[in-house]
């Protein structure tokens, strides 16, 4: 408090910055998991729940294993699975993807919160921060540049994955099953199988954005971890239109909207802190009034994702 | 010329070749064969048969009976994976390629093996030197959305072909294209194969072309193989009779009424300019005159604007600026106005656009008074006694095949589903009429009815607006021709002026030249 207050106004900008790239790792990892399964041509609105029990998963590992490492496998193995049970029931005839999204979410908060009961309490082992901030004598500098080693995942992530969806085989024949499935069984391509892929490999890195959530500050695991932050990371995949780097600058947004309260807060501004709190929904909403419209597709949406159809 | 020559393309036989879907004995004993270098053309009705033998050929579907040969030798052949490494390729009717990938993207999907990590700018080079050995040439780099509907065609046959097929299915390759785009493919395919390059089988309807490109033809006729004969002794009427067996349906040429060009307009369209789906401009300035006792067609390419034209004839789409007058006043498409000027709109696949495929035939034919007397009581109450008296008759009238009245309206075929359609819309007192592609995959003779009761409307006094990408419907019908081409009309004559030619240009876009 004291430090932070000695920076001033500045101080404000700096929590800002600061909260944006810590809160905005699971955001990062979520939307940039799921432009992976929307480009495939499959929406799985059930990320919250993979988020929910990712972090259980990685909290409960390290807790029990000492590791935080094993934690984060943990977590993405768990987001895998979930990913795995939600593209084969999607594999069915005539099942809607969005159904099942949004069973299997409310499936994964439920085990979690089953599971989870007993870790509530403790604290477990974190993950290290890398420091950014060792050019300053500042603490509150310090402590705020030490960044999340899954942020920096995320983002080698995202522009690996930008660079894959245009330069690999799985990139394009991804973009192909999402584009046309007429095209993809034209040359003899199974779409079923691609996007059982996609939708696994984006569960899994959801789910590591549930680690990211339990295993870095402040490090503990409770029911309102998450507070809705998977769903809206899936909102915010169609405002960065499916393009992986445009999900890392959006997700910043989003961390820094949702650090402007306790930012604020930080050097003493208490009055309307619950209404600053509320900034990443409302931007949320004002960011899908802004790009959708009447009377167009939205821009870049795979084809055949039901959203477009 | 092509890199690949180094034998001769294969011949390819079907024995005693039988599919049965369900009930449907869809192929019964086919024979044929289809012999190395030549253009072959297979013709036959919708439901004759056509495609299911293709598709037996390349993997899609498994024969219940028979075999197919490649060169004298059998072969089982029970994925199209297997189809493509003996050199056996399709082109079909509708694009298979990915309109938001590029060029070089779709080119490289096709291969079996795919690199792991692509390298494009080898792959760019690689392909700029394939096409240069090509009839046709191709920017590796641009979108496939930005090709003309004639540039995506020659796309997916030099895709066949940089695949190494040697052994060409084209089903019906030119209906979109215009008959200069349809005669320039063509003439290529056939110059390939003549130099022992390619062996081609044109699925086709279209009698034209079988006389001008084809050297063998093979007509099926409800599952059996009606015929092959040369294309010497191939004369339109031995076809014809092929084809429909002893019911040829009679295509009576449509005379126009009398003149209406001095009667005023019933619908005006004025300097009309809207956006498509992707918000772009769709519209830019149209400007359509359409009065009474005239039908006015209007020709083109999909994609070029007519679906958004005749949506916001329908109220679906905003128009950004322009005017649409239909019997002189300001007209937006409301249920009240529908009513007052009697306008009657077809939208295209009826099946989607025009009706409800869950809801029944009977539903379906009372959508546009079933708020009104006699078909309600106490004003809020249906009653669907008189729904009933009103399917039963309209059923008997405009000869529907549904199984009953309360037969969901998606059991139907697509001839039927249409005539449900025109029924609910033509039983009223109709003023004008906006009708678009409604003959799309019916057969000849469901489509000629269809186009007898557009003409009968037309006789009866309707402005009829008929938007169609087949031109050959609306040279038979149209009293007056536009072309539609970039979102404006940019042709217009009337119907004894009209020159397929000169209309295939300017559908073409030669306009901008």
């Amino acid at each position: 408090m004291t430090a932070a207050s000695e920076l001033g106004w500045w101080g404000v900008l700096f929590a800002i910055f600061a909260g944006a790239i810590r809160i905005s790792t699971p955001y990062l990892l979520v939307s940039v998991g799921e432009t992976i399964t929307e480009k495939s041509g499959r929406t799985n609105l059930g990320l919250e729940g993979t988020l929910v029990l990712g972090a259980m998963c990685a909290f409960a590992t390290s807790y029990l294993t000492g590791s935080p490492w094993l934690g984060v496998v943990a977590a993405g193995v768990a987001g895998a699975s979930l990913g795995l049970v939600h593209a084969l029931i999607c594999n069915l005839p005539r099942v809607n993807d969005i159904a099942v999204g949004i069973a299997l979410f409310l499936l994964g908060v439920g085990l979690a919160f089953y599971f989870g009961k007993p870790f509530i309490e403790p604290r477990g082992t974190m993950l290290p921060g890398i420091g950014f901030g060792f050019w300053s004598s500042n603490p509150a500098i310090r402590s705020g540049l030490e960044v999340n080693p899954l942020f920096i995942l995320g983002l080698f992530l995202a522009v690996f994955l930008q660079w894959a969806l245009v330069h690999t085989r799985w990139g394009l024949l991804l973009r192909m099953a999402g584009e046309s499935e007429d095209a993809a069984r034209a040359v003899g391509r199974s779409v079923q199988s691609i996007r059982t892929y996609a939708t696994v490999f984006g569960g899994f890195i959801s789910g590591l954005g549930g680690a990211s959530l339990s295993l870095f500050y402040p490090g503990n695991w409770n029911e309102g971890l998450s507070s809705g932050q998977g769903l809206m990371a899936i909102a915010l995949v169609i405002f960065a239109r499916w393009n992986p780097i445009r999900c890392f600058y959006a997700s910043l947004l989003f961390g820094g909207a949702s650090a402007i309260g306790p930012a604020l807060q930080s050097v003493g501004i208490n009055q309307g802190y619950y209404l600053f709190n509320a900034a990443p929904y409302v931007l949320t909403l004002l960011l899908l009034i802004y790009s959708s419209s009447a009377s167009y597709r939205l821009a870049g949406a795979p084809s055949e994702l039901s959203l477009s159809r | 010329m092509m890199a690949m020559s180094v034998n001769t393309p294969p011949t390819v036989e079907v024995r005693n070749l039988s599919k049965r879907f369900g009930s449907l004995q869809a192929l019964d004993s086919v024979s044929t064969r289809f012999a190395s270098s030549r253009l072959h053309a297979l013709l036959g009705e919708n439901g004759a048969g056509k495609s299911t033998l293709v598709k037996c050929l390349l993997g899609y579907y498994q024969a219940d009976a028979g075999e197919v040969a490649i060169d004298g030798t059998a072969v089982r052949i029970s994925h199209p994976g297997q189809a493509h490494a003996l050199g056996l390729g399709m082109v079909y009717q509708h694009f298979t390629v990915v309109p938001e990938m590029t060029v070089a993207e779709n080119f490289i999907l096709g291969k079996e093996k795919l690199p792991a990590r692509i390298r494009w700018s080898d792959e760019n080079d690689m392909l700029r030197a394939f096409m240069a050995t090509m009839p046709f040439q191709l920017d590796p780099e641009r979108k496939v959305s930005t090709l003309a509907a004639g540039e995506k065609q020659k796309l997916e046959i030099i895709k066949q072909l940089y695949l190494g097929r040697r052994f060409l299915v084209l089903d019906e390759p030119t209906s979109v294209l215009t008959p200069a785009e349809a005669d320039e493919v063509l003439g290529e395919m056939r110059r390939l194969a003549n130099a022992n390059e390619l062996t081609v089988v044109l699925i086709t309807h279209k009698f034209r072309e079988v006389e001008k490109f084809a050297q063998d033809v093979t007509v099926l006729r409800g599952g059996r193989l009606a015929g092959s004969l040369s294309q010497k002794e191939a004369s339109k009427n031995a076809l014809a009779g092929m084809m429909f067996g002893s019911n040829v349906p009679d295509r009576p040429r449509f005379s126009a009424t009398a003149a209406a060009n001095e009667t005023a307009p019933y619908l005006r369209i004025a300097d009309l300019h809207a956006d498509g789906e992707r918000g772009t401009p769709a519209l830019n300035g149209v400007d359509i005159v359409v009065r009474p006792g005239q039908i006015v067609g209007l020709a083109g390419v999909s994609g070029n604007g007519q679906k958004e034209l005749v949506e916001v004839l329908a109220g679906q789409r905003a128009a950004k600026s322009g005017a649409v007058y239909v019997d002189g006043k300001a007209y937006s498409g409301t249920r009240r106005e529908i009513k007052r000027a009697g306008v009657s709109l077809i939208a295209e696949e009826p099946l989607t656009n025009s009706a409800v495929r869950s809801l029944s035939v009977m539903e379906n034919l009372a959508l546009r008074q079933f708020d009104e007397p006699p078909l309600t009581f106490g004003r809020y109450f249906l009653n669907r006694m008189q729904f009933l008296v009103l399917a039963r008759n309209l059923i008997a009238r405009y000869r529907i095949h549904a199984s009953s009245p309360f037969a969901r309206l998606d059991t139907l075929s697509g001839g039927n589903v249409q005539r449900v359609v025109l029924a609910r819309e033509l039983s009223r007192d109709v003023n004008l009429l906006i009708i678009q592609n409604p003959c799309f995959g019916l057969d000849e003779a469901a489509a000629t009815e269809i186009r007898k009761q557009i003409v009968q409307a037309r006789d009866r006094g309707a402005a009829v607006l008929l938007v169609s990408e087949d031109l050959d419907e609306i040279m038979e019908i149209a009293d007056r021709i536009l072309v539609f081409s970039g979102g404006v009309v940019t042709y217009e004559t009337d119907r004894d002026k009209a020159e397929v030619y000169e209309i295939g240009r300017h559908m073409a876009g030669a306009h901008a030249a």
